[in-house]
């Protein structure tokens, strides 16, 4: 498979959110805004790069035994570095996710892809990897972001989108919302890949 | 003594992980099939939470913060609840077969929950003492455990049900969540301050 192909498979086929259901903590609890769903995506994405770039080139040296501990370092590593450098120069953003920066640890995103991908295939391959799975899951973020924030609150990463006589839906950037807006979305991926195939 | 019953009952029912702070999410679905393994799941989350609450207000209290180390919470709390996890399960095999039983595959997987980092970063950033810490852990574990138990009943009755084959299975199971938050909602009101 060439990287082209790694990269495409995350944005639809496998995406992380909507085909796999993996990572949902931070997929419910950060999507209340289109910008927090960005800043979220993006952390994600550089803490993915940088865990499947470091297992991919370490993959000879770690023994088999004690990987899972060695890649919980290695990530752990690159969601502190995020963690301060979003408390540095992003403050509020940084306060909007709150303990889901730190909880980018257990995302079972990272993890899944480092024991399943990185540990098995070249730098090149997991760098292409990373970054597919990455734009699939800041992507799914968006998307449930941008519908609860448009029927919750009217806008469009802040600026007023709907016509002034609409009354939001306040429950959708309420937890509730986001098990909704998550089921449905989920529903209508299924449709869509069973029309596809049939 | 009233300070430990809001929290206590805060975070069981009115900011249940679950159901109001997105944490644990993935046993909440994955595990959530039959009520048997729900309740073991639950045991062992309530278990684990309390007993990681506990250790990781020391090792923050007497390792990072004496040592000015605080940077270093994400990697040394992830690390530490790892290497709990493997000791609890080794002592329990030991001591309790029949605890072993109950617990026994659940436990390795509570590893990467993030309610467990979620409760011990939550404790920290809320500057709970000893005291309030445990009882936080616990009823963490508490809440989760009532939600997951729920879930698993709804769950049970629905497999029966015909569902439409597109919303069989996660989607639905994000909807009934969905009602659930609802009604969890409804206490949102119960202390005013």
């Amino acid at each position: 498979m060439g990287f082209g192909a790694e990269f495409y498979k995350g944005i639809f086929k496998e995406n992380p959110s909507f085909r796999l259901v993996l990572g949902i903590c931070p997929t419910l609890a950060v999507t209340t805004s289109v910008e927090n769903a960005i800043g979220m995506g993006l952390a994600a994405t550089f803490v993915l790069l940088g865990s499947n770039i470091f297992i991919a080139l370490l993959r000879n040296f770690i023994p088999d035994k004690v990987r899972i501990p060695s890649f919980i370092v290695i990530i752990s590593t690159f969601v502190t570095i995020t963690d301060l450098v979003m408390a540095a120069y992003a403050p509020d953003l940084h306060n909007a996710l709150g303990i889901f920066i730190p909880l980018i640890v257990v995302n079972c995103i990272i993890m899944g892809r480092a024991e399943a991908f990185a540990s098995k295939s070249s730098t090149g391959a997991s760098i292409a990897d990373a970054f597919g799975m990455g734009t699939g899951f800041t992507l799914a973020l968006i998307l449930i972001g941008s519908s609860r924030e448009l029927i919750g609150n009217g806008t469009l990463l802040g600026f007023p989108i709907l016509f002034s006589s609409f009354k939001p839906a306040v429950i959708m950037i309420l937890p509730p919302g986001a098990f909704l807006t998550m089921g449905l979305l989920l529903g209508l991926f299924n449709y869509i890949s069973r029309k596809r195939s049939s | 003594m009233e300070q430990l019953f809001i929290i206590f009952f805060s975070v069981v029912v009115i900011n249940n992980f679950i159901l109001a702070k997105f944490l644990g999410l993935c046993p909440f679905f994955g595990v959530s099939r039959e009520l048997k393994s729900a309740t073991s799941m639950g045991l062992a989350v309530i278990f684990v939470m309390t007993i990681a609450s506990i250790v990781t207000w020391f090792i923050n209290r007497y390792v990072l913060i004496a040592y000015q180390v605080e940077f270093l919470q994400t990697i040394v709390f992830i690390l530490v609840i790892a290497a709990l996890v493997q000791l609890v399960e080794l002592f329990i095999a030991k001591t309790s077969p029949m605890l072993q039983r109950v617990l026994g595959i659940y436990l390795p997987l509570i590893t990467t929950n993030c309610a467990v980092l979620g409760v011990c970063l939550l404790n920290i950033k809320d500057d709970y003492n000893l005291i309030e810490t445990i009882i936080h852990g616990l009823g963490a574990g508490l809440g989760f455990t009532l939600a997951i138990c729920i879930m698993a009943g709804i769950r049970e009755r629905l497999s029966v049900c015909r569902v439409p084959p597109s919303m069989q299975g996660f989607p639905l199971s994000f909807v009934i969540g969905c009602l659930m938050a609802l009604s969890f909602f409804g206490f949102q009101g119960f202390f005013t301050h």
